[in-house]
C-alpha cells in the first residue's frame, strides 16, 4: 500500500519543475525573429548571472525583454487558471466547473472592453487594471447574490454566477455590436486570450495574487480532499467548512481575476489541466495542486510558443491553440483512464 | 456521557425537535425510531453539531457541544453516513485515512501511527483485502464497512448511524449490525442509531427512543417501547407485536387492511 507522503509530493514537484524549465528554455529559443537557439540559451543564462556577452542589443532585447518575460507570464497564468480550476471543481462538486464558471471572466471582459473602447488600453496598465476591476466587481456581486443566511450553497452560488455571467455576456454583445472594426479585432483577440496584450512589467503585479493564492489554497489541501465527499461529511471530520469555502472561493476567484486581466480569456486550461493532473496523480489535493500548477504552466508556455511561431510572423491568439491541442489530448487521456488509474 | 437538556431545534418556522431531554450512558446501544419527519435524523445531526439547537444544550461529558471546536467533536463522535460519494474517487485506504483528519494539522501527511490505526480499523471491519480498490467501485455493503472503518479511524467514543441498513439485503444487514454490536460490546463504543426497521432496532438496541412530531413519546428498553399500543398510536397503522421465538425480543408483524 503506497501512501501519499511529503517525499512523493516533493519528488513529483521537482520533476515537473524540471519539465517546466525545459519548456521555458525551448520557448526562449524559438520565435518569429531568428536568433540562434544555442545563443539564446547562452544569453539567457549569462544575464541570469549578470554577465554581458557578445550578443547584439537586439538579440538581448528579444530574449530578455520579450521572450523570457512572456514565458514567465504564460507560466504564471497557466498555473493560476489550473489551480483555480481544481478548486472550483472541488467546491462546486462539479467536474465541468472551470475558473470562468462564476462569471469572473465575463466581468473582466466587460472591464477590458470598456477600456479598449474608451482608449484606456493605450495606457501601460489600463487594460489589466480595468479588467481586474471588472472581475472584482463581478466576484463581489456573485457572492452577494449567492449567499443565503450567511452561508454559501454551491448550487445557489453556481446559479448566481451563471446568471451574472449571462447578463454580462449581453453587455459584451452590446459593446461588440457598437464597436468599430479596429477595436473589434482587439476585443476579439482579448476574448480569445492572447499574450500579445501582456506588459512584461505586469508580472510583478499578478505574481503576488497567484503565489499567495496558491499557498493559501495549499494550506487547505487536506481539507479540500474531505469536502469532495460532501460538506456534511467534511464537517463531521472536523473541518470548518464555511471558512474553508469562503477562503477557497475567494482565493480561486482572485487568482482567476489576476490571470485573466493580463491576457484575456484563455479557455480550456482551467478545465482540462485539473482533470489531466487528476488522472495522472490522483485526486489528493496535496499532490494535485502543485502538479496542476506546474503542468498548467508548462502547457500554457508551450501553447503560447506554438501560437507565436506556427504562422510566424502572424501571431495567433493562444486560446486557439489551447483549445485545439487541449481538447483532443484530453479526450485521449479520458480514453486511457483505466490505464492511468492503475499507475 | 451525552446529556441533552430540553433541546429544541427548528429549520425555519416549525420546531422539528421540541424539548428533548435525555441522557445517553457510556457504552449504550441506543436506537432512535419514529415515523418519517419525527425528527430522527435531526436529532442525530444535533448530536454531532451539524445542526445547533436554538434552545437547550447538549453536554458531552461535562462540556457543552457549543464550546467545542468541530475538530474536538470529531475526535469524540464519528458519523457513519448513509451514503457518501466522493466527486473524484479515492481508494479505500485513502478514505479510511481521512478519519485521521481530526488529529492532523493543516499541512500534515498521515504518518506510520495513523496508518497503523487505519489498518486496525480495516482489519476489524474486514476491509483490508479491498484497501486498494476505489470506493465508488465497491458494493453497497462493502462501502458501508469502509465508512465504519473511517469512523473507527477517528478513534471516537460515540458512533452515530443514520439508517445504516437502508439498501442492504438481509444478509448484509445482519453482518453490518453484528459488526456494530461487536464495536459496542467489545470496544465499549457508544452507539446511537436511527432506524426505520423496528425489528432490527428491537433485536440490537439496549434502549429505544420513540419520537413523535419532534418529541419523545416513549423511551426505554425495547420491551417497553415496542408495544402494539405505542406503535399503532405513533405510526398510525395496525401492527401485531409478539416475541421473536428465538431471541425473545419484541417482534413486529405488519397487517394489511382486512386482515384480522
Amino acid at each position: 500500500m503506497k501512501l501519499l507522503t511529503l517525499k512523493k509530493v516533493i519528488t513529483v514537484s521537482l520533476l515537473l519543475i524540471l519539465l517546466l524549465l525545459m519548456v521555458i528554455i525551448l520557448s526562449v529559443m524559438v520565435g518569429s525573429v531568428r536568433v540562434d537557439p544555442l545563443r539564446s540559451i547562452i544569453i539567457l543564462f549569462q544575464s541570469l548571472f549578470g554577465i554581458k556577452g557578445t550578443e547584439t542589443e537586439m538579440e538581448r532585447t528579444i530574449i530578455l525583454s520579450l521572450r523570457f518575460p512572456r514565458a514567465l507570464l504564460a507560466g504564471l497564468v497557466g498555473a493560476g487558471l489550473s489551480v483555480s480550476g481544481v478548486i472550483f471543481q472541488a467546491l462546486l462538486r462539479n467536474p465541468l466547473a472551470d475558473p470562468y464558471i462564476l462569471g469572473v471572466s465575463s466581468g473582466s471582459a466587460v472591464g477590458a472592453i470598456i477600456a479598449i473602447l474608451i482608449g484606456l488600453s493605450t495606457l501601460s496598465f489600463g487594460l489589466p487594471l480595468a479588467s481586474f476591476a471588472g472581475a472584482l466587481i463581478t466576484i463581489a456581486l456573485v457572492f452577494y447574490f449567492g449567499k443565503q443566511e450567511g452561508k454559501i450553497h454551491p448550487n445557489i452560488l453556481l446559479l448566481a454566477g451563471v446568471i451574472t455571467g449571462s447578463f454580462l455576456s449581453a453587455i459584451i454583445m452590446f459593446f461588440l455590436s457598437i464597436s468599430q472594426k479596429e477595436e473589434l479585432h482587439t476585443i476579439i483577440f482579448w476574448l480569445m486570450g492572447d499574450f500579445g496584450f501582456a506588459n512584461p512589467r505586469s508580472i510583478g503585479i499578478v505574481l503576488p495574487y497567484i503565489v499567495v493564492g496558491f499557498f493559501v489554497l495549499y494550506y487547505q489541501s487536506r481539507h479540500l480532499n474531505l469536502i469532495l465527499s460532501g460538506e456534511e461529511s467534511a464537517l463531521q471530520l472536523g473541518v470548518n467548512v464555511e471558512r474553508l469555502k469562503i477562503v477557497s472561493y475567494l482565493c480561486a476567484s482572485l487568482i482567476t481575476a489576476a490571470s485573466v486581466s493580463l491576457c484575456g480569456l484563455i479557455g480550456f486550461v482551467g478545465l482540462i489541466i485539473p482533470h489531466s493532473a487528476r488522472l495522472l496523480f490522483g485526486p489528493d489535493h496535496r499532490l494535485l495542486l502543485p502538479a496542476s500548477a506546474l503542468i498548467g504552466a508548462s502547457f500554457l508556455i508551450a501553447s503560447d510558443t506554438f501560437a507565436r511561431t506556427i504562422l510566424a510572423p502572424v501571431e495567433l491568439p493562444v486560446g486557439v491553440i489551447t483549445a485545439a491541442f487541449g481538447g483532443p489530448f484530453f479526450i485521449y487521456l479520458l480514453r486511457k483512464r483505466k490505464v492511468v488509474k492503475t499507475l | 456521557m451525552i446529556d441533552l437538556r430540553s433541546v429544541s431545534f427548528r429549520y425555519r418556522q416549525d420546531w422539528v425537535l421540541q424539548d428533548i431531554s435525555l441522557r445517553i450512558e457510556r457504552g449504550e446501544f441506543i436506537g432512535v425510531i419514529g415515523p418519517n419527519g419525527s425528527g430522527k435524523s435531526t436529532l442525530l445531526k444535533t448530536l454531532c453539531r451539524l445542526l445547533s439547537p436554538q434552545k437547550g444544550e447538549i453536554l458531552l461529558d461535562i462540556t457543552s457541544l457549543k464550546e467545542m471546536s468541530q475538530r474536538e467533536i470529531a475526535r469524540k463522535i464519528a458519523v457513519v453516513p448513509q451514503e457518501a460519494y466522493s466527486l473524484f474517487p479515492f481508494r479505500v485506504i485513502e478514505m479510511v485515512l481521512m478519519g485521521r483528519s481530526p488529529y492532523l494539522g493543516h499541512l500534515m501527511f498521515e504518518g506510520a501511527r495513523d496508518f497503523e490505526i487505519a489498518k486496525k480499523a480495516m482489519d476489524w471491519t474486514e476491509t483490508l483485502s479491498i484497501s486498494e480498490r476505489f470506493v465508488d467501485e465497491l458494493s453497497g455493503g462493502e462501502r458501508k464497512r469502509v465508512f465504519i472503518a473511517r469512523a473507527l479511524a477517528q478513534e471516537p467514543e460515540i458512533i452515530l448511524l443514520d439508517e445504516p441498513t437502508a439498501n442492504l439485503d438481509i444478509h448484509h444487514q445482519i453482518d453490518f449490525l453484528d459488526l456494530i454490536l461487536s464495536l459496542n460490546r467489545e470496544k465499549g463504543l457508544t452507539i446511537v442509531m436511527a432506524s426505520h426497521d423496528l425489528n432490527i432496532a428491537s433485536e440490537y438496541c439496549d434502549r429505544l427512543i420513540l419520537l413523535r412530531g419532534g418529541r419523545i413519546y416513549k423511551i426505554g428498553p425495547p420491551r417497553e417501547v415496542i408495544t402494539r399500543e405505542n406503535i399503532e398510536e405513533v405510526y398510525g397503522c395496525r401492527v401485531w407485536v409478539d416475541e421473536n421465538p428465538v431471541s425473545g425480543m419484541p417482534r413486529i408483524s405488519l397487517l394489511r387492511k382486512g386482515v384480522d
